[in-house]
């Protein structure tokens, strides 16, 4: 086996190392505070393996066939999987969950008082050359450890090749744990650290929500609201009762096990069992790519039940402690609902707005302006669990509310830290809730009842068809657009449970049937990530569910979008409908009046979605997306046919314009080497507003009118410009957590690109100058000065280029 | 002014609404309530000056236009069939009209009529095709003052560029159909008219 891997695996360097590094200060750390002997043994084995592995470099024989490289994979993948077992297995074995502090205390007063004659362990009498402190360094170290866990599992299994296609990435992580936590049960036969309720809802689930409701797609999201708040309350209160009363049916029926389970037990287990989780139908939906109203009914439901969830969870606590129980408490508790439900709204929109006004004034210290996005998000989060109201609603709330006036207020490098920095944690913090539940998921406190578990599967399952069923009836009739029944099918379906019920089945007083309800959550939890998970890609592929339509947003789109909506809105005037347009109109009205210009800096006011557009697909074509759809890539313009990537040509070269590229190209490839790219430190960045003004117009325009001169259509824009390489920017729309590291789909990976970039800078930092030097095709330069001051990227390459030119 | 209302109406010619626009009789009656409501001069026949009566209307930068396709050609007054006949390319597309027959004649609030109303709100000359300038005019007055005149144009010309498949620089009506393909129209250029 070892002779195996050695032979045939073949791993990345880096990966490599670094592991490498995690297993032997593991081995270091065990060796000096002497474990139990079981656990070096695995660990010298792993160390073993790691060393044995011939570290291959980045770019073996491409003459390799492609099954010897897909068993380099899975043999890279099983190495991986010994090796995150090794790490796991020190650093689980030096900690058992709930003793964190009493070790770290004890080596500290050993240290400095070693005149006490009561513990004397370990006392140095010479000085120790090298000594090892794992006790200063544990927490973080742990964390850590866990984090880098998560990170390499995800990366083992977008390497593992057709098996993403398959399985959700959410269940593998969970198997990955499942794994972790057998390793570690099977070598201290303790159970091992469980995901504490407040390090779940504390730290790792405020940055999916946010990152969800930062990218939330406000229009469609907005336009369902209606629909999205029915499913939300309505939904949520039908299926706690329902499975809350059918449980206590079931209880009933089988008084011998479970009769010691009161109503409000059962109402309470409904009440956490009952709300579908975001993080999971987000996992899930990312990768079945239904169409965007389907996605945003389900996703929309799963954000906004959270208040719903909240209260009635708590309500059934404190009811489970009173005395007796009244109808005013009901009634108050009902009360309850708006209340945290609006109060987290009220509290979201606060901050947001705060955040807003904040991002106004950083353009003086551009580099923390993405950490005003996360503070003040994560105060709002932190604010409302103080007053518990309901978290989730003040996040996204916060989120969507600050969205268009920080992008509009921020430099564009910000703006790419903010989204980048978003989708990483929500990342992490997604890979490391999935595996904290299938590492949790390995315990002693279960027990097993057939009727109880298998009936909340079923009710489970069962009340959420009904529910939807019936509540699409009623709504269609109010709607423009109706749910059809395959979507509902799909919604019903696809109401995943997730780590929210599991933390809070953890967070309920202790009483005789704690460990059946947890058991259960567990069993549910894991039946419909793994099951419907799974089973939901086949399944809307075979029901013929509308798909999202993957094409590029256009120009004529924007613009006919936003003359149907005042077409709509003046419409509804005249018939004296106030209708949703209507409502929309008065909201944007009321937001160039007054919010825009108090939140959002003076130059940057007035830009309109039109010209946003316009301007993001003109950077997209500059930097030559691989996605642009055929009609944009048939009108080409003459700079870009000299660009590497692969584009059908549209026209012939004119020899002037030839002899100039020829000079630029001779001139500065002499000049590669000479790096005179600025050098990027943090105090330099505000330059870059600088930069746009000295900046002299680089490209040429010309207008559909003066065409006639030339076959090709009209150039678009500064074609000339080649913006900063930052591959980020280019997934900005196709952005998400999946696609960061490597596509599912079957795609051309867009991260490999960034090697050939390097090599055409030079060429491209040529066109710069071609065409804003050669002056005899070019129509006018300068209108096209009056445009630099709107121009927002920066381009910090142009200038450089322009010094080339100036010196050579 | 109720019940004056709906003695002026005749039920003959609620009938005849109703055919050709498909609107149901409780929701003709109610559209005839605002109707007589916008005619201060109580004449059965609206006059620009009425549309421009409704605020709302007076600051949407699509005001004039739309009041313009109310009225037919080179008419001031428009009555109440003439009314209803534009409402009717807003009403929402049933499910029983999808399956209908093309043999028989299109209804008002067809796709195809629903996009050629919106075509007609950018095609001020009426020649079936979208000029440039008349995009840009409407461009103008959708972006706001801020933006340069070379920038709209340039907006401009991508969207005739990404609409135009035989290179005459404008967009004709099958091209602007084409455009919005993707779009869903039915449901955009919809209003629900309460029963």
């Amino acid at each position: 086996m070892c002779a195996f891997v050695c032979v045939h695996v073949c791993v990345r360097l880096c990966v490599c190392v670094c592991v490498c590094v995690c297993v032997c200060v593991c081995v270091c750390v065990c060796v000096c505070v002497c474990v139990c002997v079981c656990v070096c043994v695995c660990v010298c084995v792993c160390v073993c393996v790691c060393v044995c592995v011939r570290v291959r470099p980045l770019s073996h024989a491409p003459g390799l066939p492609c099954h010897s490289s897909y068993g380099y994979r899975m043999a890279g993948l099983c190495t991986h999987a010994l090796l995150l077992a090794a790490c796991a297995l020190p650093c689980s074995s030096l900690t058992p969950p709930a003793q964190v502090s009493p070790p770290q205390q004890q080596p500290l007063s050993l240290a400095l008082n070693s005149s006490d004659a009561g513990l004397l362990l370990d006392v140095p009498v010479a000085l120790r050359v090298f000594s090892v402190d794992y006790h200063h360094v544990q927490a973080p170290f742990e964390i850590v450890l866990w984090i880098m866990l998560a990170s390499l599992a995800k990366l083992g299994f977008h390497w593992s090749g057709r098996v993403p296609a398959v399985v959700p990435e959410s269940c593998l992580l969970i198997m990955v744990g499942l794994m972790v936590g057998g390793v570690i049960y099977g070598v201290r036969h303790s159970a091992p650290p469980t995901l504490s309720a407040d390090a779940f809802f504390l730290f790792l689930l405020p940055p999916i929500v946010l990152d969800a409701g930062y990218f939330l797609p406000g229009r469609l999201f907005f336009e369902n609201l209606g629909t999205i708040l029915w499913y939300a309350v309505l939904g949520t209160l039908w299926n706690v009762m329902g499975i809350g009363l059918s449980l206590y049916g079931v209880c009933l029926l089988a008084p011998e096990s479970l009769g010691d389970v009161s109503l409000l037990h059962c109402l309470l287990f409904g009440s956490l069992i009952a709300a579908v989780d975001p993080v999971a139908v987000l996992s899930v939906f990312q990768e079945i790519h239904v169409n965007e109203q389907l996605h945003i009914l389900v996703f929309g439901e799963s954000l906004l039940n959270d208040a719903v969830t909240v209260v009635l969870y708590k309500l059934f606590e404190s009811f489970l402690r009173m005395p007796t129980i009244s109808g005013v408490d009901v009634l108050l508790g009902g009360c309850r609902v708006v209340v945290v439900g609006l109060g987290g709204l009220c509290l979201g929109l606060f901050f947001g707005l705060l955040a807003a006004l904040t991002s106004r004034f950083t353009s003086r210290a551009q580099v923390i302006a993405p950490l005003f996005v996360f503070l003040y998000s994560y105060l709002s989060y932190l604010t409302s669990e103080m007053l518990h109201l309901s978290g989730i609603m003040a996040i996204v709330t916060c989120a969507v509310t600050m969205k268009q006036y920080v992008e509009a207020n921020v430099s564009q490098r910000s703006n790419t830290s903010i989204q980048y920095f978003l989708k990483m944690w929500s990342s992490v913090s997604e890979t490391l809730i999935f595996i904290f539940l299938g590492v949790s998921t390995i315990q002693d406190v279960h027990m097993w009842d057939w009727p109880f578990v298998c009936s909340t599967l079923l009710l489970c399952l069962l009340w959420r068809a009904l529910g939807v069923l019936l509540l699409t009836a009623v709504v269609n009739k109010l709607r423009r657009n109706a749910v059809t029944f395959r979507d509902q099918f799909i919604i019903a379906y696809g109401g995943l449970r997730g780590a929210i019920c599991f933390s809070l089945v953890f967070l309920i007083d202790d009483f005789p049937k704690k460990r059946l309800f947890i058991t259960t959550t567990i069993v549910v939890i894991l039946f419909t990530v793994f099951v419907q998970g799974m089973t939901i890609k086949p399944l809307v592929e075979l029901l013929e569910v509308k798909k999202r339509k993957r094409a590029l947003p256009t120009v004529s789109e924007e613009i006919h979008s936003r003359i149907l909506d005042h077409l709509l809105a003046g419409i509804e005037d005249v018939v004296g409908y106030w209708g949703q347009h209507y409502w929309k109109d008065k909201f944007e009205q009321f937001n160039k009046k007054y919010l825009r210009r108090f939140l959002i800096r003076e130059e940057r006011q007035e830009c309109s979605s039109i010209l946003r557009v316009y301007e993001e697909l003109e950077r997209r074509e500059q930097r030559g997306e691989e996605e642009t759809p055929i009609t944009q890539v048939e009108h080409c313009s003459q700079e870009r046919t000299l660009i590497l990537e692969s584009r059908p040509h549209s026209r012939p070269l004119l020899p002037e314009e030839m002899d100039s590229i020829r000079r630029i190209l001779s001139r500065n490839l002499h000049n590669f080497n000479n790096k005179q790219t600025p050098a990027y430190s943090r105090h330099t960045l505000h330059q870059e507003s600088s930069t746009d003004r000295v900046r002299k117009p680089l490209h040429r325009r010309q207008s559909l009118a003066e065409s006639s001169s030339y076959p090709s259509s009209a150039q678009h824009g500064p074609q000339g410009e080649r913006l900063e390489l930052s591959g980020s920017q280019r997934k900005r729309t196709g952005l998400s957590r999946s696609h960061t590291v490597c596509s599912t789909s079957p795609r051309p990976g867009p991260l490999d690109s960034p090697d050939p970039e390097p090599a055409g800078q030079p060429q491209r930092e040529g066109q710069g100058p071609a065409a804003g030097g050669d002056p005899s095709p070019a129509p006018p330069q300068t209108p096209s000065e009056h445009q630099e001051p709107l121009r927002r990227p920066p381009k910090k390459q142009l200038s450089f280029a322009f010094e080339n030119e100036k010196q050579a | 002014m109720g019940s004056r209302a709906s003695t002026l109406l005749r039920e003959e010619e609620i009938e005849e609404i109703k055919k050709e626009t498909g609107f149901s009789h409780s929701q003709i009656t109610r559209l005839y309530s605002r109707f007589s409501s916008l005619d201060k001069g109580e004449n059965g026949t609206l006059s620009r000056e009425d549309f421009q009566r409704i605020p709302e209307l007076a600051i949407n930068p699509l005001g004039d236009r739309i009041i313009n396709a109310f009225f037919p050609e080179s008419e001031d007054q428009v009555n109440f069939r003439g009314f209803m006949r534009t409402l009717a390319h807003f009403r929402p597309i049933e499910d029983n009209e999808k399956n209908k027959d093309h043999t028989a004649s299109e209804p008002l609030n067809s796709r195809t009529n629903k996009l050629l109303f919106a075509f007609r709100l950018y095609d001020l000359d009426r020649d079936d095709k979208i000029s440039r300038d008349e995009l840009l005019q409407v461009l103008r007055m959708m972006v706001g003052v801020n933006i340069s005149d070379e920038q709209l144009g340039s907006i401009a010309d991508r969207t005739i560029q990404e609409a135009d498949q035989n290179g005459d620089s404008s967009i004709s009506f099958n091209e602007f159909i084409k455009v919005l393909e993707k779009v869903d129209v039915e449901q955009k250029m919809s209003i629900r008219f309460l029963h």
